[in-house]
């Protein structure tokens, strides 16, 4: 090595415009790598904690006649199947309403509508409605669906009260996945002669329908967790029969755990923690599902 | 000087079908002809070899607005039927507004504006009545980044002809199509796999399949080689020059080797002062680039634009 070498390999370390700082830069971001671990450590540690709680006490109960038998006085003898049907049933009514409409009123909003001061309201609005509390939705169901249309306290107006609620999720995750296609798969369309409804219908929605599959889902566990605004609808606490669509009387899950849990004796607040287990699973197989839709629809999809 | 070139460039031979129609109808030229090129193809210099070609397209005093900036100033100029003419400029000069223009992909922009008459076969493109749908059918589109659709090899390259309610053999018409865009030899055990496992240059290759499958009768390609390796952009080079026999071909380009390389006819625009893209000069490529008649244009060719 020649001495002009060295003085290059020098200077190349140690320029005097430089100031690396090499070793405080990786200090600081092992604080901060250690930061994220601190934080996602301290969340897997609830959910933990309240995972090994609800299922050392649910546990026991859990057993097939469970899941089959109607709620009991006598705690050994309760179970959750009007429950689990109710939020079933209602699911049924929420997806099969708040699906068509959330993802037209996207399609609309993002594909369609120009871009006026009333349209970007309309927006903006939309997202201040996902923050409305899900009570006011139970209230304005009451009124709408309960007493002016009449249907009564029954699952139809209950799924059409969580369907609002759930209305402005879907359109917000649905316009999020349309944003998400390129425009240059909206000019492809165009340039072999499709209409816009064409452009939209075989190029854009297919592109988007994964992220839109995955918002649905994730709206769908929303309603189906929801309690407050169905104690409003009017959401009955001991049901010894199966509902009917369109007949008043009905439960869901969670309004069964908030019965269960509020009675004193260990043997309901036993019974609880296994609804709550049963309501779980079945949060996991809606996001089970999600995850399998998701993988179908997006085999071709990467950009 | 006038001798024509035999010679045909393709590296892949041209498929069996193919092969016979090509040989009888014309003979491709290598590289940027020396003359002319082919007679029955583009004007040449000499009066004795002019032929007379066919108008394919017609821009009269075609000006483009983008809200109150004007993109593009008084644009003349008419394209040959079965050539290849290449639009060079130096960035910003609006010859991709311009190229959009011609299948009025501009009308999705809402600001979009534009004065003057584009005819395809004396028909006006923006008359009254025109549906901006019916003319991409028959001017399809190239873009600068290959954008197949997430769906497989078939889907791409069936989706506009199912869309136009295309009723022949959906098959052939995907094989045929491929065939034309030298990507069928490299696709044909896979075409229900999905086109983004492609490489970039085959993509735009599917790209050119998706485009001829609804048999348009001219093609726009807006800069298509700017994100592809020189090997690929070679492929698409040649592919080209096979395409003007049955396609009119209308290129933008920022790569000055590419339009003497590929085009017949070469139109080189610029912007004056207010910013508006507007045509220097058209002629033919060979004039172009060793004796172009403006001084704008020899500084462009040379490298010396400032």
């Amino acid at each position: 090595m020649t001495a002009s070498d060295a003085t290059v390999a020098v200077t190349l370390g140690s320029g005097p415009r430089f100031e690396p700082r090499l070793a405080r830069r990786k200090a600081s971001a092992s604080v901060f790598l250690v930061a994220c671990l601190v934080a996602i450590g301290l969340l897997m540690l609830a959910l933990g904690l309240l995972l090994y709680e609800v299922i050392t006490k649910g546990l026991p109960y859990l057993d097939l006649d469970f899941l089959t038998a109607f709620p009991s006085r006598r705690a050994e003898r309760a179970g959750v199947l009007p429950a689990l049907v109710g939020s079933l049933e209602i699911g049924l009514i929420v997806g099969a309403v708040s699906v068509p409409l959330g993802v037209g009123a996207a399609v609309y909003l993002e594909e369609y509508a120009k871009n006026t001061f009333f349209n970007r309201a309309l927006r903006t609005n939309i997202s201040n409605l996902a923050g409305v509390p899900s009570i006011i939705y139970g209230i304005f169901g009451l009124a709408l669906f309960v007493r002016v249309l009449g249907l009564g306290r029954s699952p139809l107006a209950a799924g059409l009260a969580l369907a609002l609620l759930i209305m402005p999720i879907v359109i917000i995750a649905t316009m999020e996945a349309l944003r998400a296609v390129p425009d240059s798969q909206r000019e492809a369309a165009y340039a072999l002669g499709t209409t816009r409804w064409q452009a939209v219908r075989r190029a854009v929605l297919p592109a988007a329908a994964p992220g839109i599959m995955t918002g649905i889902i994730l709206a769908m566990a929303r309603a189906i967790g929801e309690a407050a605004p169905l104690v409003v609808i009017g959401a009955a606490s001991f049901v010894t029969f199966l509902p009917t669509p369109t007949q008043p009387g009905f439960t869901v899950l969670p309004i069964q755990v908030f019965n269960w849990a509020s009675r004193p004796q260990d043997e309901f607040q036993g019974i609880a923690a296994a609804a709550i287990i049963v309501l779980l699973v079945l949060m996991l197989l809606l996001n089970g599902l999600a995850i399998v839709v998701r993988a179908r629809l997006s085999r071709h999809l990467q950009w | 000087m006038h001798a024509p070139v035999t010679e045909a460039l393709p590296l892949r031979p041209p498929a069996p079908d193919e092969r016979p129609e090509r040989a009888t109808i014309r003979v491709i030229p290598f590289d940027p002809p020396p003359t002319g090129g082919d007679p029955t193809r583009t004007a040449g210099t000499d009066p004795a070899t002019k032929p007379v070609t066919e108008t394919a397209l017609e821009l009269q005093d075609v000006s483009c607005w983008y809200g109150g900036f004007r993109a593009v100033r008084d644009v003349s100029l008419t394209v040959a039927r079965g050539s290849v003419t290449a639009l060079i400029g130096p960035s910003g000069c609006g010859k991709s507004t311009l190229l959009r223009t011609m299948n009025r992909m501009n009308d999705l922009v809402p600001s979009f504006r534009l004065d003057g008459a584009i005819r395809l076969d004396g028909q006006d493109l923006y008359g009254r009545g025109v549906d901006p749908v019916a003319v991409r059918r028959r001017i399809g589109m190239v873009f600068q980044k290959p954008n197949p659709f997430p769906k497989s090899i078939f889907d791409n390259v069936a989706f506009g002809a199912k869309i136009n309610g295309f009723q022949g053999d959906m098959k052939e018409l995907v094989e045929q199509s491929l065939r034309r865009a030298a990507l069928w030899d490299e696709v044909k055990d896979k075409l229900g796999q999905s086109a983004l496992a492609l490489s970039g240059g085959q993509q735009q290759r599917l790209c050119i399949a998706r485009a001829i499958a609804t048999e348009p009768e001219i093609i726009l390609m807006d800069e298509p080689c700017s994100a592809l390796d020189p090997r690929a952009t070679l492929q698409i080079e040649e592919l080209m020059r096979e395409l003007s026999a049955r396609y009119t071909i209308v290129i933008v380009t920022h790569n000055m080797q590419q339009a003497a390389r590929a085009s017949d006819v070469t139109a080189f625009m610029t912007m004056g002062e207010d910013r508006a893209g507007y045509l220097v000069e058209m002629d033919e490529t060979i004039r172009i680039f060793t004796n172009p008649r403006e001084g704008l244009t020899e500084d462009y060719i040379s490298g010396r634009f400032g």
